[in-house]
């Protein structure tokens, strides 16, 4: 065969897998921090979690914390939010940024009284729609114990079709071990919601495997 | 089943019923069958053997082709080593004949020097007067006793002396001289001796030169005539020669690799690092893109020093566009080489950065970590290093793409040999596995067989009783007749 014949084969293939170009591949993590009553000393776990997060997300793509409050379908409730930069030694920096935002933000939350999750959830797919992203998650750090304020309604159905959603840390509660099925039917109904809206539910309670989030 | 079985109250029954008109039915299509299966057997007998002979057909082209293209490669080898020795011989000639007037202006020059000295040294010295031998007669007379007479010899006795030691001063002088003449020449002796040494040694560097080319004329005649010798070593070279590039590839693949590890992570920061082509990044399409880049430059290096052949375009230039060729593909990969080199540097800073990012994303203290600017500067060094050694990746892939020529020639030859055999095979499989299937029929309706077997020798038999009978009449009439004959005759005669 000729050099020349091997270039033609190689400009072709170049064709070709330019022709499939198009798939967005950015991946966008909103991750809602439950910061209600007791679960606001499990918040050190999620700052390890977001450590892990900045250490595998790649540059174009999306994070942001919110916290899930009494009311959590709100803007301020974004903790920190950041699309990183395409080069990655400003992605570094923007990492290092955010790194110090949780941080601070950790070390000085207040507990709220009550647990808007379906309203942290509604924010997250909000605005994971805008920021554009290829891959949606949503991680929810919570209990998935939901306590809404009185007023606060919250039957409005999710819109979660191309999301996953990923329940992490989910802790059992007094209740729970008392009665298990009370857990089993909390989750369930979350697993419910999610699916009902279209999005994939998962459940991550070992916090060793992380690597597991973005495993589909 | 079931509804099979139930044709007769007695599924046993029913069973043999089938079984009986079954054989029955198989008894009468016995001759039809026999002969479409022959048919069949012979039909892909037939077409088996045709395809072989076809594929058989194709190898023997194949072959024709292997050996053409092996000849024609052997052709060029034998044409390049005959035109690399002309060049040599040229260049010994050139440089030779271009120092061969002053080395004989030399030689001139000493051998001028040495006649001069020659004659010089060749000058008789001068001789005793002639009345030296008048002055010896006399002094060789006998002393008389005359006051006067020994007194005269006395004086002449003491002159000859004087003239003697003279003499022999003058000689010694002279002799002095001529040592000393003789003793200038032999530099210029020596000189004489290395100059025709030198020339010595270029014609017989030239005489060695002339038998290398007589052996690859001979070759190259010997491959022109398609000699089996020349066949044989053409073809284990080239698979030699497959192997060798192929291992040296797979090496400048590793090299290529790793040249590519260098580039893609700072590429990252100049094309960005969330865009694809395809299920591939930019940068790392970028990076991949410049170290071909490079690879290929080296191929028309390579050409351009016509150390490959793979664009005859670029061997066949004229010297000096060739030239301006080299030295603009030079610098291009001077350049390359020395961005590649920066990007290396970029590369050492971005993987630093990450790496105290993770520690400090994983809570580990970034301040203890000792660094050293030794990997930083190997790093420079390979990325500036390896574009040229990539360079010569061209040697190996000209070898490869010529000898994978032959070794695919002689794989598709085996395969299309094979290819033949198992063609042949199938179609012997066929015809016999159609005459088995044939018998296999005969067995499973051997009742039958028999039964016909059993009624056609009844048949005979009472055919053979029937024509023994009438034999029996006949020679019961045949006697009869003879009988009355004889007493007709009897009658006649009384």
């Amino acid at each position: 065969m000729r050099p020349t014949g091997l270039l033609l084969i190689l400009i072709g293939l170049m064709m070709m897998t330019s022709c499939s170009q198009g798939v967005d591949r950015s991946r966008g993590v909103y991750m809602l921090l439950d910061t209600s009553g007791t679960y606001t000393a499990e918040l050190k776990k999620a700052q390890t979690i977001i450590n892990y997060l900045l250490g595998t997300l790649q540059p174009g793509d999306t994070l942001a914390v919110g916290r899930i409050d009494t009311g959590s379908f709100s803007e301020k409730d974004i903790v920190a939010k950041v699309r990183f930069d395409p080069r990655p030694s400003v992605a570094n920096n923007q990492k290092r940024s955010f790194q110090q935002t949780i941080e601070q933000f950790v070390t000085t939350v207040k507990g709220s009284n009550y647990t808007d999750i379906s309203g942290g959830l509604l924010q997250a797919c909000e605005y994971l729609n805008e920021a554009g992203a290829g891959q949606k998650y949503i991680l929810i750090f919570s209990d998935l114990q939901e306590e809404l304020a009185k007023g606060y309604v919250r039957d409005v159905p999710f819109q979660l079709s191309g999301f996953n959603v990923i329940a992490l840390n989910v802790t059992k509660l007094r209740d729970d071990i008392r009665d298990p099925k009370k857990y089993l039917d909390r989750v369930e109904k979350w697993r419910g919601k999610t699916e009902q809206g279209g999005g994939n539910w998962r459940v991550i309670n070992d916090l060793e495997r992380l690597e597991s989030i973005f495993a589909h | 089943m079931a509804h099979i079985l139930s044709i007769t109250p007695i599924p046993l029954l029913s069973g043999i019923l089938w079984l009986v008109l079954l054989l029955l039915a198989m008894y009468f299509a016995r001759k039809p069958f026999h002969r479409s299966m022959a048919s069949f057997g012979r039909i892909i007998y037939n077409a088996m053997r045709l395809a072989a002979s076809s594929v058989k057909l194709a190898e023997k082209r194949i072959q024709i082709r292997n050996q053409e293209v092996l000849m024609t490669a052997g052709l060029e080898l034998a044409e390049r080593k005959v035109e690399r020795e002309f060049d040599r011989i040229s260049d010994a000639v050139r440089r030779d004949l271009e120092g061969y007037p002053k080395v004989q202006r030399m030689l001139s020059e000493d051998l001028l020097k040495l006649e001069e000295d020659y004659q010089k040294s060749a000058e008789i010295p001068q001789t005793l007067p002639d009345w030296v031998k008048v002055i010896d007669a006399i002094a060789n007379i006998k002393p008389t006793g005359d006051r006067m007479v020994v007194n005269m010899l006395e004086e002449i006795h003491q002159t000859l002396n004087e003239q003697h030691k003279a003499a022999v001063e003058r000689h010694r002088r002279d002799v002095a001289e001529r040592h000393s003449i003789l003793s200038r020449m032999l530099p210029f002796w020596r000189n004489v001796k290395k100059t025709l040494g030198g020339v010595e040694k270029s014609i017989s560097n030239l005489n060695q030169r002339s038998k290398k080319i007589d052996r690859y004329m001979d070759n190259y005649e010997k491959t022109l005539n398609q000699s089996e010798t020349a066949a044989r070593q053409l073809s284990s070279s080239s698979l030699t020669q497959f192997f060798i590039s192929g291992v040296v590839l797979a090496v400048a693949v590793v090299g290529a690799m790793i040249n590519f590890n260098l580039v893609a992570l700072p590429m990252s920061e100049m094309v960005g690092g969330n865009s694809y082509i395809g299920n591939f990044k930019t940068s790392d399409v970028a990076g991949m893109f410049i170290v071909s880049l490079e690879i290929v430059l080296g191929f028309f290096v390579m050409d351009a020093l016509r150390i490959t052949r793979l664009f005859s375009i670029i061997g066949s230039m004229e010297d000096n566009k060739r030239k301006t060729i080299f030295w603009v593909l030079f610098s291009f990969l001077f350049i390359l080489a020395c961005v590649e080199s920066s990007l290396a540097f970029m590369r050492d800073r971005i993987a630093a950065d990450m790496e105290a990012l993770r520690q400090s994303l994983a809570g580990i203290d970034t301040s203890q970590t000792v660094t050293s600017n030794i990997p930083t500067y190997g790093q420079m060094i390979m990325g500036f290093i390896l574009p040229f050694i990539l360079t010569f990746v061209a040697i190996p892939f000209e070898s490869f793409v010529s000898s994978s020529r032959t070794v695919l020639g002689l794989l598709a030859a085996f395969a299309l040999r094979i290819l033949a055999f198992v063609l042949r095979l199938l179609g012997n499989l066929g015809f016999y596995i159609s005459r088995l299937i044939i018998n296999a029929y005969d067995l499973a309706i051997v009742p039958a067989l028999w039964l016909e077997g059993v009624i056609i020798q009844k048949r005979s038999q009472a055919k053979d009783t029937e024509d023994s009978r009438d034999q029996i009449d006949r020679e019961a009439r045949e006697r009869r007749r003879r009988a009355e004959k004889n007493a007709q005759q009897k009658e006649a005669t009384e």
